[in-house]
């Protein structure tokens, strides 16, 4: 199982703040995970277009596309940030 | 090496004595403020929400606290952000470094700024008559972080 938490504008247009998915066998890293959510249409294939500006957390930390995925993470997503 | 996430409001004079307490080899406070402005890309703004990531906030501060005192001669660095509902003229971030120096101070302070606008979790969401909207990041954060990449690391 990983735990999926959307933040910001994400939330507004996903209309979840969080979610429990497990993982399909085949994904094992940030950019899988993407296109993953990319294939449930709407709201998701839009704002996680290659190209749109969506930052990713795994675990608290800053990731990449290349960055792995296991049971137990936490990814979060969310668009630039605009603190300060 | 703190750093705070917090609604109250702060009281930096009370915040640089706290800092500097005890160590009489500080010679140098740099801070800065930052305050909600009633004006925002032409809209008049009635409040402004600041919503954050509890737990990777907290970790991405310090990790910036970190570097700087890395990059230079510092004693300490203090961090204060505030989320929540805040009007226009409230305060909304506070950077404090204490150093021997003015010119490590001065410069540590500004990255630290610079790093917390594009890279700790916050985003903030406008009130206006108009509605309500995210406010859009700005490209010339971004250019304003980079500038501190080719910057020589301290040595020793």
């Amino acid at each position: 199982m990983v735990e999926l938490v959307y933040l910001a504008r994400l939330r507004d247009v996903f209309g979840s703040a969080r979610e429990t998915i497990e993982l399909p066998e085949d994904i094992s890293s940030v950019s899988g995970l993407l296109e993953w959510l990319r294939t449930r249409g709407g709201a998701w294939a839009r704002e996680l277009a290659p190209g749109r500006a969506v930052r990713v957390a795994v675990n608290h930390d800053v990731a990449r596309g290349d960055t792995p995925l296991k049971a137990g993470d936490e990814v979060a997503l969310f668009p630039p940030v605009t603190g300060g | 090496m703190p750093v705070r996430v917090q609604t109250e409001d702060f009281d930096i004079s009370r915040e640089i004595a706290t800092l500097r307490e005890g160590n009489a080899a500080v010679g140098a406070v740099a801070s800065f403020v930052g305050i909600v402005r009633d004006l925002n890309d032409a809209a008049r703004v009635s409040t402004l929400t600041l919503e954050h990531y509890p737990g990777m906030t907290e970790k991405a501060l310090s990790a910036i606290a970190d570097d700087a005192k890395r990059r230079w001669d510092l004693y300490d660095v203090l961090i204060v952000h505030r989320v929540g509902e805040l009007k226009p003229t409230d305060q909304i971030v506070l950077v404090i470094v204490t150093g021997a120096h003015r010119g490590e101070a001065f410069a540590a302070c500004e990255f630290v700024m610079d790093y917390l606008k594009t890279r700790a979790p916050f985003w903030k969401k406008e009130q206006t008559a108009a509605g309500s909207r995210w406010v859009e990041a700005r490209a010339s954060d971004d250019a304003a972080a980079e500038r501190w990449q080719d910057k020589q690391q301290k040595s020793g």
